[in-house]
């Protein structure tokens, strides 16, 4: 077993750059209106396509869990092909097929090799399934038991039970303080019909996006594109969800758990996709605790007092506002401490904002790692479907640089103490008792 | 460039590769650059030029593998103090400078070896390497550094096995099946040696352990080969050989049956894990004995149309989750695993019990073509998404050469595991997934709240992993 190294748990910044050389995105649109972006990538005889659709765990409503046994659920196969059947032939050509959910997106993904006859038993098993699904009882009832037993897993880590409940501490009674993976009354009560509702309803072509890449002409990625648009059912896009409500005070909650780690998670609702102060505020959280080995957080909660292996902080834009968060783990036994330290850090980057050295090393990252982050197929498909799934304008990844060097310290300082409030935050710390 | 060659050879070989049965797919000409420098450091570089990236990584042949009683995870705790400061780089500023480039670095410890990396953009590599080459002989090691450092370790280890419920049972099965080889020992180190490591104990794995010959520099990227070799000689040439000792075989005594324990810990699940010894492509006498064991292993658990899937998770429900692992690489020999969480009306030994019918179903029939075929497309297909990466392209170059095989194997994988028959898979699987090899774990779930046990039908409003993107 290999051991990961000492960053893996630290999430690094998604630098969303385009090396000088460019990435050429192409947009259309199918005959059924699904917008399609393609990204020629013609190195290797591999290719990936990612669809996303507004249907996720924020669709859910009172029916928690349901995205998540939709999205399972094509996974189970059509009227004349089973599950074992659908794994078969994917897998028999090396095709990777997976379907996920989030909380604003539903994914289903394909990578495949360009060899013709294997490609096209992939794509033929894909269009067949997404535009035919057979909601299968057996299977959708084992679906639902395996995401009871999901939900059990999560009651034994806590880790999960700490981010579950800063979620709804920080979002309430919005979509997005919902558990994505549902509650065991909600699961109970789920039917088929209502899996088959709600594809009828998000996975339709009006609601969703097409990301692809590899190695496939424009004419054959047209032609791809075509297959899975005809496939898949016709329907609107999903109405907005509802704004979020920002906190207006300091909640603190702990948790008990035996465990010998408290789970300590800190912040608040803030920042949506599009948003114009996206830039100012990932430089602002580089320099505190976004950037790795270099941020304020490791450096003086890890190198300086060894209180946590794993301590960062994050920006996660959303459809709606998503969440900034703090996230470590230490010592029940140190987890005062700790809090006291974060709230610290925390209170001086807020009222003190970030120096001009600071600035200047962030920007330099995010600039300089720039090809990095387009420098694979897997890589290019993510970004592609995050353009075309939160609609940012197709100059997003060729203006990214300009606008990060564009973004002066004075008014970076102005965008944190405005949009990031230490006393109007949520910490949950989960581990030890009282 | 090699990715386009080996990718030509592939495709011609896939046309031929189901569903016809194929001969071994051609000599392929490689584009790895190989040298040795006159210290012993072995160098390899690999041209692509999909993205103006370098993936730079040096490999230490040091790992828990070399560890004793009482220092056990001392590799990994020396992999910490590498970034706390250099005669020329002061604690931190290495990863400064990285990071000011725009490159990311992380480090890796394994039972085998030491790594570490940077993937970075084409016109910094050599810079990173320079970086390199200095800590691997002018680290600097302090007190003050160390102290807290100490203290993080304690904390992954908290993090990644103490609060782990399934990591505790893995732990247990390892240190139960091996008694003196040292698998048995977890990378990360036991508790009370981690408490126990002194700034000496670093230096000495350090002196030890830290020379050009008894490393490895991968480069793969956007480079030209010659100029990564001549710059290597530049900034690695002059840094002499060191003294290594023999390692001692520490060949795992022989089991004499076997062996079963339990794991109580708070929890919800109840896991349950076998390990059988087997031996590895370093020390079997035919490399078909190895790969005929991770054929197997696919044929077990790849993929949602293997047979665990089919038949344990859908078919008869008894499995909310199985996995089955071999891997031919590695130094020394290994565990092949089989683990598996029980759905809610399933005990234990009636999942144990279906699960071990499976490898006697391996002995008792040989696997289909079919089978066989599925296993194959899913390994010549992973080796073209693999070059997606130069990161993972890096790794498997690195990691072939560091246990001893040889980064060639590489070059031969894809022949090798269609070179494995139907009577491969069921000879490998009665010599060794025999009861006189294996280790069976069991975790026995303890309640969570020690004051009112928890219902199994009950919910707690708690568990979330997911976040929107």
């Amino acid at each position: 077993m290999m051991r990961a190294g000492w960053l893996t748990a630290l999430v690094w910044l998604l630098a969303l750059a385009l090396p000088a050389q460019a990435v050429e995105i192409e947009e259309w649109e199918t005959d059924e209106g699904l917008r399609v972006l393609y990204v020629a990538a013609p190195d290797l005889p591999m290719f990936d396509l990612r669809l996303t659709f507004d249907g996720g765990a924020s669709r859910d409503g009172d029916q928690g869990g349901l995205a998540s046994l939709t999205s399972s659920a094509l996974r189970h196969g059509t009227a004349e092909m089973d599950s074992d059947q659908l794994a078969e032939r994917f897998e028999s050509v090396g095709a990777q097929f997976s379907t996920n959910s989030l909380r604003d997106m539903a994914i289903v993904s394909l990578r495949s090799l360009t060899e013709p006859d294997w490609m096209d038993a992939a794509l033929e098993t894909l269009t067949t399934v997404l535009g035919a699904p057979a909601f299968p009882e057996a299977d959708f009832d084992r679906a639902r038991r395996q995401a009871l037993q999901g939900l059990q897993r999560e009651r034994q880590d806590p880790g999960s039970v700490a981010t579950r409940r800063f979620y709804e501490l920080m979002y309430g009674d919005h979509p997005y303080g919902n558990w994505p993976g549902g509650e065991r009354e909600t699961l109970e009560a789920l039917e088929p019909a209502n899996a088959r509702a709600f594809y009828e309803r998000f996975y339709t072509t009006g609601n969703g996006a097409l990301a692809i890449t590899g190695g496939l002409s424009r004419e054959e990625a047209e032609a791809v594109a075509a297959r899975i648009s005809a496939a898949l059912p016709q329907g609107p896009a999903a109405e907005p969800l509802p704004a979020v409500e920002l906190p207006g005070e300091l909640v603190e909650e702990r948790v008990d758990f035996p465990s010998e780690q408290a789970h300590i998670h800190m912040g608040a609702p803030t920042l949506r996709r599009g948003d114009a102060d996206h830039y100012a505020l990932t430089l602002a959280n580089h320099a505190f605790g976004g950037g790795g080995f270099t941020s304020r957080l490791f450096q003086e909660i890890r190198s300086a007092r060894g209180l946590a292996y794993s301590v960062s902080s994050r920006l996660q834009p959303m459809a709606v506002e998503g969440p900034f968060r703090i996230g470590m783990q230490t010592a029940v036994d140190q987890a005062d401490d700790a809090v006291a330290a974060l709230r610290e850090e925390l209170a001086r980057w807020h009222a003190e904002g970030i120096d001009a050295d600071e600035l200047e090393a962030s920007r330099e990252n995010v600039v300089n790692s720039f090809p990095l982050s387009l420098a694979s197929n897997s890589d290019i498909v993510g970004l592609l479907s995050m353009i075309a799934f939160y609609d940012l304008s197709l100059d997003y990844l060729e203006r990214y640089i300009e606008r990060m060097e564009a973004v002066e310290l004075d008014d970076l300082n102005a965008r944190l103490r405005e949009r990031i409030n230490p006393d109007a935050m949520v910490t949950v710390i989960v581990g030890g008792q009282e | 460039m090699r990715g386009k060659n080996l990718v030509a050879v592939l495709v011609t070989a896939l046309a031929f590769a189901w569903p016809v049965a194929v001969p071994a797919a051609p000599e392929i000409e490689s584009d790895v650059v190989e040298a040795t420098l006159d210290n012993g450091l072995t160098v390899l570089v690999l041209e692509d030029r999909r993205a103006p990236v370098v993936a730079n990584m040096v490999w230490y042949r040091v790992g828990s593998a070399d560890e004793h009683s009482g220092v056990t995870g001392i590799s990994h705790m020396l992999e910490h103090m590498m970034f706390r400061g250099s005669e020329q780089y002061e604690p931190g500023e290495f990863s400064r400078i990285v990071s000011r480039l725009g490159g990311r670095e992380n480090a890796f410890t394994g039972r085998d070896y030491t790594g570490y990396f940077q993937v970075i953009g084409r016109d910094h590599w050599e810079t990173v390497m320079a970086m390199e080459a200095e800590r691997m002989q002018h680290l600097r090691l302090q007190e003050d550094e160390f102290r807290p450092e100490l203290n993080v370790v304690k904390e992954e280890r908290r993090l990644r096995v103490e609060d782990q419920p399934n990591s505790l049972l893995r732990e247990h099965v390892m240190a139960t099946a091996f008694f003196n080889h040292p698998y048995g020992n977890p990378v990360i180190g036991w508790m009370s040696d981690i408490e126990a490591y002194t700034l000496e104990d670093n230096q000495a794995w350090y002196d030890r352990y830290y020379h050009p010959n008894n490393a490895v520099v991968v480069v793969v990227g956007d480079v030209d080969a010659e100029r990564v070799i001549d710059a290597a000689r530049e900034h690695f040439g002059d840094i002499p050989a060191g003294e290594l000792a023999d390692a001692k075989p520490r060949a795992e005594t022989p089991q004499k049956g076997e062996r079963r324990i339990t794991v109580e810990a708070p929890a919800e699940l109840p896991y349950l894990m076998m390990g059988w010894k087997a031996p590895v492509l370093n020390s079997v006498a035919d490399p078909v004995d190895a790969y005929a064991l991770m054929v197997a292993a696919g044929i077990l658990d790849s993929g949602e149309a293997s047979r665990f899937a089919r038949e344990i998770v859908r078919g008869e429900e008894l499995a909310g989750a199985t996995s089955a692992r071999y891997s031919p690489f590695s130094r020394l020999d290994d565990l092949f695993l089989i683990a598996a969480v029980p759905t809610a009306d399933t005990d234990v030994g009636t999942l144990e019990a279906a699960l071990l019918e499976q490898v006697e179903r391996l002995k008792d029939e040989p696997v289909s073509d079919r089978e066989l075929e599925r296993v194959q497309a899913r390994v010549i297909a992973s080796e073209v998404y693999q070059r997606d990466s130069v990161r993972s392209q890096a790794f498997q170059l690195g990691m072939l050469q560091t246990i001893g095989v040889g980064w060639q194997e590489g070059e031969r994988f894809v022949e090798r595991v269609r070179a494995v028959t139907a009577e491969d898979v069921q000879r490998v699987v009665r010599e060794y997934l025999v009861p006189q090899r294996r280790t069976v774990g069991i975790l026995d779930p303890q309640p969570l709240d020690s004051e009112a046990p928890p219902d199994p039908g009950a919910v707690q409003p708690y568990g979330d992993t997911a976040g929107g993107v």
